[in-house]
């Protein structure tokens, strides 16, 4: 598979320390490519004078990787990032090792001697006319712009993920056909009982993949009787991932070539869900009192939330994936008024009061002693926003809900209103939004009697945002949506990044618009995100910066205390203009941190 | 709607909407709120709260609805939606003979421990998959003609008696197509008697909270209601 390569170093700071190691490759790629050490020698590793470096392949093709029926799995061209392919070098091949550590090391040689690591001649000058065009270029070429053969069949396949699987009463798909399709699906989520019982699964329903569910319940059980639980496996292309909660057993089953950590993530998430409905106690006692008790009755009503959880994870959520929540840029000043304005109408009985545009959030307000968790805030917007149960009523909601993360013990109530959902003698009846720009105002309470309380709390709250036009100020920014990045740092080549405040746990990007707009540039995109996040945060990594180098795509992580930096260019980006850009964004981060960010939010 | 009311007398009327799961509560309060109807619409969470009016020639009554979810894990929550409530909207899935059971469970718990007044329909949902729902207007409610490509399990007969046994109203409905809709809302409110809604007018809106601590907050609620009319006319 010769295209790809990894060249990493500090740029921030040039201290005289061993190099960071590279990360380790996740089990899935070793096994999932099992013949890759094959292509070490495909690969050229160049240092140009300006102190960046670029990796090339040869056009040699007919190398035993590109008959592997393994490698030329559907989904291989998302996952081929530069890291996974040098770090499985580095550990099956010497040469690759070599190379690799060569250019990791911060250097103190001149360029010159790098230049020609693998060729050992002068082929390559520093005016080499193929480089001048590649550079001429860089601008110009867009990340996932390549289609390769894999691709494509990723595409057309990763399209039709979110098709339903027609039922059983349909006559004119026999069995043996909807089968077909559940397995041509890239990911799949399954939860059941330690018991064997089904509870959910994202496709197909569960008479059909009955038999398929008891086989994975009987390797799990397998292992846990050993005493010594599964965590994961790989099949063929397919990476299992297997978290046990408790009485349940989760599942995911994914060829997105997502990392295990991910994966795990995403189940936990499915688990707090569940807790949401149920509360920990409640499904302890389910369990404890009747092993065998088939979870769905409990859970009748909830697969819509499942599902859309699961399949915002298969989309790609950047906000799952930095496990952070974005907020609505507003001005400072603004921001502030409308805290007040929140602050000034609180309801005795009220716990935390939430306002949200598109998802976004525009103001918390809450108890000195308690903050959001932003899993159940992941929740809750999944809740409302994600999934239609909600929005489709019309009218206020007055909904029981648990937030594991601040008690799985028991439940709040929440209290929902979108504003544009109004009946029109309220007043505030509007022409039709799109789901970005709904405003809602969520109130949660401890007191399930204190629903007119907080009913008239929203009247109030929206009272004075009217008054004051803050109204009008949020909506405007809703619907101004993400700024550009070149709005952000003018000129720069990057397309695209993730910026995560750490302190307080909330991220900020660009518009996805035009590059990364369509289902599947947007998947390719979090994929490359993702393996930069599984690197940089890989146990003992002790990494800084990842610069990564790929044949579709450059991309750079950078992470300190204080902020993690993800950004995405085209492929034939150098180095030094990918740190130009990356420090730019930060300085304009910075800048309009108060903007960006929530910081604190208003506490009573 | 707006022009009529100014000179008549307008009362709130609270009414809860119970039956099992996905027998089309939210489907029938879509379509008298909004005259819309959404085809596989995902299951209440909870319970929402809508209002609607509804114009009789004497007066105007402004429906506060409850709509609750239906399924079991929310049944512990339902008295705090049918406390004081004067009318309750028992729904009933006419295709699924275990939809009725669990309705006159909601009617016997009503009875049991609702405010003694209160206004009961019985309503019996989908009526667009029996084949005699949505082509015959009106007249066809009699008619049992158990066609082919009909989905009907519970026949009005049995049902009917039933209602008539308790002391019900009884409607079949086609939220889908809008059989019947408006008729069971009129009906009812027709049916609750003038003197329960003189002694329900400032108290209507807060009627969830504790009535008898409340002074203060029904003091609160009367002007912002008289305030919402006048901007309505």
């Amino acid at each position: 598979m010769g295209k790809e390569d990894v060249a990493s170093s500090g740029i921030a700071d040039g201290e005289e320390r061993p190099p960071p190691l590279p990360p380790r490759p996740s089990p899935a790629a070793i096994v999932g490519k099992p013949t890759t050490a094959l292509s070490s020698m495909n690969i050229q590793t160049l240092s140009f004078p300006d102190g960046s470096r670029g990796t090339f392949s040869t056009t040699n093709d007919n190398g035993p990787a590109s008959s592997d029926p393994v490698s030329s799995s559907a989904d291989q061209g998302i996952a081929d990032l530069g890291f996974s392919a040098a770090t499985r070098g580095s550990r099956i091949n010497d040469i690759d090792e070599s190379m690799s550590i060569m250019s990791f090391a911060p250097t103190l040689r001149p360029p010159g001697d790098l230049e020609s690591l693998l060729i050992g001649d002068g082929d390559m000058s520093k005016k080499s006319p193929a480089w001048v065009l590649l550079r001429s270029q860089s601008a110009i070429v867009q990340p996932f712009e390549s289609t390769s053969p894999e691709q494509a069949t990723f595409s057309a396949s990763f399209a039709r993920e979110f098709q339903d699987i027609p039922d059983e009463s349909e006559q004119s798909w026999p069995d043996e056909d909807r089968i077909r399709l559940w397995k041509s699906k890239l990911k799949h989520y399954m939860i059941l009982s330690s018991a064997g019982k089904p509870i959910y699964s994202r496709h197909g329903d569960l008479a059909l993949i009955n038999s398929s569910m008891g086989v994975v319940q009987t390797i799990i059980s397998f292992y846990e009787g050993a005493k010594n639980p599964l965590q994961g496996f790989t099949a063929g292309d397919a990476r299992f991932v297997i978290a046990t909660r408790g009485p349940l057993y989760f599942v995911a089953i994914s060829k997105l070539r997502e990392s295990d950590s991910e994966l795990r993530a995403q189940l936990d998430a499915l688990y707090m869900q569940i807790l949401s409905t149920l509360t920990l106690p409640a499904l302890t006692n389910i369990f404890a009192n009747r092993p065998s008790t088939d979870l769905r009755k409990p859970l009748q009503g909830t697969e819509s939330l499942l599902s859309s959880l699961a399949d915002s994870f298969t989309r790609g959520s950047p906000s799952a994936l930095l496990g952070a929540l974005e907020c609505l840029r507003l001005r400072k000043s603004h921001r502030l008024a409308i805290n007040n304005a929140f602050l000034k109408t609180r309801a005795d009985k009220l716990l935390y009061g939430l306002i949200v545009a598109g998802g976004k959030l525009v103001s918390v307000i809450r108890p000195r002693r308690h903050s959001l968790h932003p899993s159940d805030l992941q929740l809750i917007f999944n809740m409302l926003f994600e999934s239609g149960g909600i929005k489709s009523g019309g009218g206020e909601n007055w909904i029981p809900l648990c937030l594991p993360a601040f008690n799985n013990r028991g439940y709040l109530y929440m209290y929902v209103s979108f504003l544009d959902g109004q009946p029109p003698e309220q007043g505030l009846a509007e022409e039709s939004v799109s789901v970005d720009e709904q405003i809602a105002i969520i109130l949660i309470s401890p007191d399930k009697e204190s629903f007119f309380a907080l009913q008239q709390m929203r009247d109030d709250v929206v009272a004075e945002l009217k008054k004051r036009g803050h109204l009008d100020i949020i909506k405007a920014a809703a619907q101004k949506g993400r700024p550009t990045v070149h709005e952000i740092a003018p000129g720069t080549h990057i397309n695209h990044f993730l910026f995560k405040s750490r302190a307080n746990v909330q991220f900020c990007m660009p518009s996805l618009q035009p590059s990364f707009s369509s289902l599947i540039t947007h998947r390719r995109l979090v994929t490359l995100y993702s393996h930069l996040h599984a690197a940089v945060h890989a146990k003992h990594s002790h990494l800084k910066v990842l610069h990564c180098v790929n044949v579709d795509s450059t991309s750079l992580a950078w992470v300190t205390p204080i902020f993690e930096l993800y950004c995405v260019a085209g492929p034939n980006t150098s180095r030094s203009v990918m740190t130009q850009g990356a420090n730019k964004i930060i300085q304009w981060a910075k800048r309009e941190e108060e903007r960006l960010f929530i910081i604190g939010g208003g506490v009573f | 709607m707006a022009d009529a009311n100014a000179p008549k007398p307008s009362s709130s009327v609270k009414l809860v909407l119970l039956g099992e799961a996905a027998v089309g509560k939210s489907s029938l309060v879509l379509r008298f709120v909004n005259n819309d109807f959404q085809e596989n619409k995902e299951p209440t969470i909870g319970a929402a709260f809508l209002t609607q009016k509804c114009n009789l020639p004497t007066r105007t009554i402004k429906f506060e609805i409850w709509d609750t979810a239906g399924q079991e894990r929310f049944a512990s929550l339902a008295p705090m939606y049918y406390r004081n409530a004067q009318a309750a909207l028992v729904v009933y899935d006419l295709t699924k003979p275990t939809s009725l059971i669990k309705a006159k469970h909601w009617v016997a718990e009503l009875q049991r421990q609702a405010s003694p007044g209160i206004v009961i329909a019985l309503v019996g949902n989908k009526l667009d998959l029996t084949g005699e729902g949505g082509a015959g207007q009106d007249g066809s409610e009699g008619a049992e003609g158990e066609e082919a490509g009909d989905a009907r399990k519970i026949t009005t007969e049995e049902a009917q008696s039933y209602a008539e046994e308790e002391g019900l109203l009884f409607f079949e409905t086609s939220a889908k197509t809008g059989h019947n809709v408006t008729e069971v809302f009129t009906a009812i409110a027709n049916a609750i008697p003038e003197t329960s809604l003189k002694s329900t007018r400032g108290a209507g809106a807060s009627s969830m909270a504790n009535r008898g601590g409340d002074e203060q907050r029904v003091n609160l609620n009367g002007p912002r209601e008289a305030a919402k009319e006048g901007c309505a006319c």
